[in-house]
């Protein structure tokens, strides 16, 4: 622009284009100055340790003692110890029930939540309010709720006639289940989200499938449920990750050790164990690398799955 | 094609009557009624019975909570009452326990929080405003990178962290659970350039024609304009630090340096040394400052995750 007007005077050009070129060359120092802080915090905090910790697993550091290379030794290790297997199987098992579970009852509340009736905020409020609650103070709650013998859940049971309900914790088969319980009380976190993705379907659609008439169900599932499918797969996909990282929970439930016969030693638990109590970090670095490997390819395998069920609006284009 | 106009053509007419409004019959007034009425009833009963199963643990909490030292929160019927003394002391007694001083703790949670929202506000606000304004080489790439930055697991870096942090002489400080925020967050960047991309872009134009640089744009113009997702952010790094129990527990020794979540774990775990009811009153008060900013930006809170665009 500034060129062209000045196109007639000999000279000029080069001047503007001089002109310019500071001016972007200034932008270009000014923009570098204000990312700097994230620069400097993704080589020391992120891109540093993520090559630390692939080198790490290949050493068997221990903050104390000297170390040296040993290869593939601390990967040959795991897949010899059946404490690396019972507590991969553990966190599986909890991912395989909680998941689904999770995604099913929290699209059934927001549905619920969603609708216009009196009194529905502040329903909303007491349901997503468990979310911002830490998982130390859930655990510690739950943890006097479900003892076997005191706890308000059994009295509840034998009031309801049950007359050997479970030990819940403190029983092998019962521990995982108990979390997923356990979890379930702060399922509103999904709701909110959901309920997110609710209000952005344009209300032309339903009104469009009223005049077709359809029904209460046949709303649902061509309107309702299309539209949120990319609101699901991110649930999904985030629920997912949080359910391979338990972590404070079953810290506190289970202790070190993963509670009655390990049942609680999940993936993260042995992890921490590993490397901050026996001080194997070398180790440790190599079942974390395990673990991202796990779940990218649940992710990956989840996300090229996804093409199949999620609709985006704007597919056309 | 043809064929769908005819069909047009001949259900037009049976629609017609339809729109004539014809008064419903009286029985048929009451059916309808007598339905919604049903259907109001089931939702109120469902929804009423989900808050039952979040509110009755808080409230068997609260109870425990309350009783005498010598009474015994587990009893063979678990009393839900105490059937003495309601002994609100008991918070105060809480907060001040020597073992396990609750009081102290929360001072260190509330250091610990407002320096992370410091850092977040400070590094993300300055790193997101370029990547909604600003022209410069790699932006793109570098935009690229600050979304896969949001992929990367965890797990994948705490014993490198810890590593890293120790040989820097910082175990035992605060300093690795405040210094990171400085660097930034993938996710809160990405939020406040999103949010920075709606202010008009004709406000920055007008402050460049006044001679105002880059800095004074940034903190005149795009900052005063950013404080709803700011809030956003900071709330979220609230709740966060508030409840993060892995960072004090790899880095901080010292009982008057705990947070709230490790003082709470460790309470939970000498049960031989703590008192049930007091550990009750303590894990409730600790529920109570993350629930109040809830509370206080709830709609904002679940604006914020709307616009966020979960469609990217």
């Amino acid at each position: 622009m500034l060129a062209r007007l000045t196109r007639n005077r000999p000279g000029a050009e080069a001047a503007a284009s001089r002109t310019t070129g500071r001016v972007a060359r200034r932008e270009q120092w000014a923009a570098y100055m204000f990312i700097s802080p994230w620069i400097l915090g993704l080589i020391l905090f992120l891109i540093g340790p993520v090559v630390a910790s692939i080198v790490l697993s290949l050493t068997n550091y221990s903050i104390v003692f000297p170390w040296h290379w040993i290869g593939a030794q601390n990967y040959y290790t795991m897949i010899h110890d059946s404490i690396f297997w019972q507590s991969l199987a553990t966190t599986l098992t909890f991912v395989l029930y909680s998941v689904p579970l999770y995604l099913v009852v929290g699209l059934g509340l927001s549905l619920l939540l969603n609708m216009k009736r009196r009194g529905v905020n502040l329903f909303r409020t007491i349901i997503f309010l468990p979310y911002v609650i830490s998982g130390v103070a859930v655990a510690i709650l739950w943890s006097s709720l479900l003892n076997p013998q005191f706890g308000g859940v059994n009295w509840l049971l034998h009031h309801l006639g049950i007359a050997h309900p479970p030990l819940w914790l403190e029983s092998p088969t019962w521990a995982v289940p108990s979390v997923v319980l356990i979890g379930l009380w702060s399922v509103g976190g999904g709701a909110i989200i959901y309920l997110a993705g609710l209000q952005n379907i344009p209300a032309q659609l339903y009104e469009a499938a009223e005049v077709d008439g359809a029904r209460l169900w046949q709303k649902f599932r061509y309107v309702t449920f299309p539209m949120l499918t990319p609101t699901l797969l991110f649930v999904l996909l985030t629920g997912l990750v949080s359910a391979f990282q338990v972590f404070d929970v079953v810290y506190l439930l289970g202790g070190p050790m993963g509670g009655t016969g390990s049942a609680l030693n999940f993936y993260l638990l042995n992890l921490w164990t590993q490397g901050f109590g026996n001080g194997r970090l070398g180790y440790a670095s190599g079942l974390a690398w395990v673990l991202v490997m796990i779940s990218s390819i649940v992710i990956l395998a989840i996300f090229k799955g996804a093409s199949r069920w999620v609709y985006y609006e704007h597919e056309g284009n | 094609m043809k064929g769908t106009d005819v069909e047009v053509m001949e259900r037009a007419p049976e629609a017609q009557p339809a729109l004539v409004i014809v008064p419903p019959s009286r029985a048929e007034v009451l059916r309808r009624r007598a339905l919604a009425a049903a259907k109001e009833i089931c939702w109120y009963l469902v929804v009423l019975t989900v808050c039952a199963f979040i509110l009755l643990p808080v409230s068997w909490m609260l109870t425990a909570a309350l009783k005498p030292d010598l009474a015994p929160i587990y009893t063979v019927t678990p009393q839900w009452f105490p059937s003495h003394a309601w002994n609100w002391n008991n918070f105060y007694r809480a907060m001040v326990y020597p073992l396990f001083p609750f009081l102290r703790y929360m001072i260190n949670t509330l250091f610990v929080v407002f320096a992370n929202i410091l850092g977040i506000l400070i590094s993300c606000s300055l790193v997101a405003y370029p990547f909604a304004r600003m022209k410069f080489r790699f932006r793109e790439p570098l935009f690229y990178l600050l979304i896969i930055t949001m992929l990367v697991p965890w797990q994948s870096l705490v014993v490198p962290q810890f590593f890293f942090f120790y040989h820097l002489g910082w175990y035992g400080t605060y300093l690795p659970l405040i210094v990171p925020a400085f660097g930034g967050n993938a996710f809160f960047i990405f939020l406040i350039r999103q949010y920075i991309r709606s202010i008009p872009k004709e406000l920055d134009e007008a402050a460049r024609v006044d001679g105002l640089n880059y800095f004074q744009i940034y903190w005149r113009i795009i900052l005063p304009l950013s404080v709803p997702v700011l809030t956003v952010c900071a709330v979220f790094t609230f709740i966060w630090n508030w409840n993060n129990l892995l960072g004090p527990l790899l880095y901080l020794n010292n009982n008057n340096q705990f947070t709230i979540a490790i003082g709470l774990a460790n309470m939970f775990q000498n049960s031989a040394n703590s008192k049930t009811n007091l550990l009750m009153a303590a894990n409730l008060l600790s529920m109570i400052p993350p629930a109040i900013v809830f509370l206080v930006i709830q709609k904002r809170l679940i604006g914020g995750i709307a616009t966020l665009g979960l469609k990217g």
